[in-house]
């Protein structure tokens, strides 16, 4: 039973890390958003490695069935992903919003040159034809 | 040959204006960009009044994205020669032709001012003096160059690498992986010795904790590089 869930775990750890690094590899993934699963998949990897490990790390938050402990692990790194996500997101909304609003802003002056501009020609040609 | 100064400032007001005036005193044909990165105080004023042209980002978007915008430009406008000259005043615009030359002559395709090749000058602190070291050792390795200081933002770069840091340039911490990536398209890099200030004005956007990030990260980046598929030049 131990043995397939901890076969389980390896796999499943492995295959996070081996996906992460291929994402990064193939620029599908910024560096910097890859650290803390980086470092989510190698945690995984050593607990599901090392059984003792994961024990004693079980013991300490009074969690006495290791594939609990294994999960709450993995649990808490998602949450720790989740909420850097939300972080990296609500920035990024705020720039999204200043960036348009800078678009607007500079949309707005440019069509009042091209229409000043416009304006001058039309004066200039008005008098131009007046004199002619 | 037309050269372009970037000088990429995050809340420089206090020294941006000096930098602007040596840099035109001591190279006067050529033209100076400031990037301002989304700076709070009157960087942009400051940069303006001295002269520069000022290209102003809507939000502080890390030294990266601000260099960036400079290769952008000098692509854009067929510069031939971009220097990167910081805004706090650690590099000494007189110094300028010193990294121009190996480019204008042919020699090289980026030029680094390197702080420890011998001489005098400002060395930066004890533990940051330590993650150069370790910066250019690994560089060393992969690079099979010598390369003593890597972190420098005092660098020229001739007009391959500009049009390959347009494309492609890293975003958080550049200096150390930028030198990769001139190394990966079969580029020149060549080091200059200069001398540099503390800075005068200012503060440094570096903190502690983020200096142990940078090293993590920057590390990190290198080795990822060797694994990767390499960047690809314009022909």
């Amino acid at each position: 039973m131990h043995t397939r869930a901890e076969m389980i775990a390896l796999a499943g750890s492995g295959l996070l890390l081996l996906v992460i690094l291929e994402l990064v590899r193939s620029r599908r993934l910024k560096e910097k958003y890859s650290l803390l699963w980086f470092f989510t998949a190698v945690v995984l990897l050593v607990m599901a490695l090392s059984r003792g490990l994961l024990d004693k790390l079980g013991h300490m938050m009074g969690i006495y069935y290791a594939p609990s402990a294994f999960f709450l692990l993995a649990f808490l790194f998602l949450m720790l992903i989740m909420v850097q996500f939300s972080v990296v997101i609500s920035r990024l909304s705020e720039r999204n919003k200043t960036l348009a609003q800078e678009v607007a802003l500079l949309k707005l002056k440019f069509e009042e040159e091209i229409s000043s501009v416009k304006a001058e020609t039309y004066k200039n040609r008005i008098r131009e034809g007046n004199s002619g | 040959m037309r050269i372009l100064a970037v000088i990429p400032c995050y809340n420089e007001e206090a020294s941006v204006g000096d930098v602007v005036g040596s840099l035109q005193t001591a190279c006067p044909e050529m033209d100076i960009l400031v990037i301002n990165d989304g700076s709070r105080d009157k960087t942009a004023e400051a940069a303006a009044a001295a002269g520069a042209k000022v290209a102003r980002l809507p939000y502080n978007m890390g030294i990266g994205a601000a260099m960036q915008t400079g290769f952008l430009y000098a692509k854009a406008y067929g510069y031939d020669i971009a220097v990167q000259v910081d805004g706090d005043g650690q590099h000494d615009p007189a110094e300028v032709r010193k990294i121009l030359e190996p480019i204008q002559e042919g020699r090289a395709d980026i030029v680094v001012g390197s702080r420890f090749i011998s001489g005098g000058g400002f060395k930066s602190t004890p533990m940051r003096r330590l993650g150069i070291k370790a910066f250019a050792k690994v560089l060393t390795v992969m690079t099979g160059q010598t390369l003593t200081d890597p972190t420098s933002g005092f660098r020229a770069v001739g007009k391959k690498v500009i049009n390959l840091f347009a494309e492609e340039y890293p975003q958080d911490y550049p200096e150390v992986e930028s030198l990769l990536l001139v190394h990966l398209a079969k580029l020149r890099i060549e080091e200059e010795q200069v001398v540099m200030r503390a800075r005068s004005g200012g503060r440094s956007s570096i903190t502690p904790l983020k200096s142990a990030y940078y090293m993590v990260k920057v590390m990190m980046v290198l080795f990822i590089w060797l694994i990767r598929k390499k960047p690809e030049m314009e022909a």
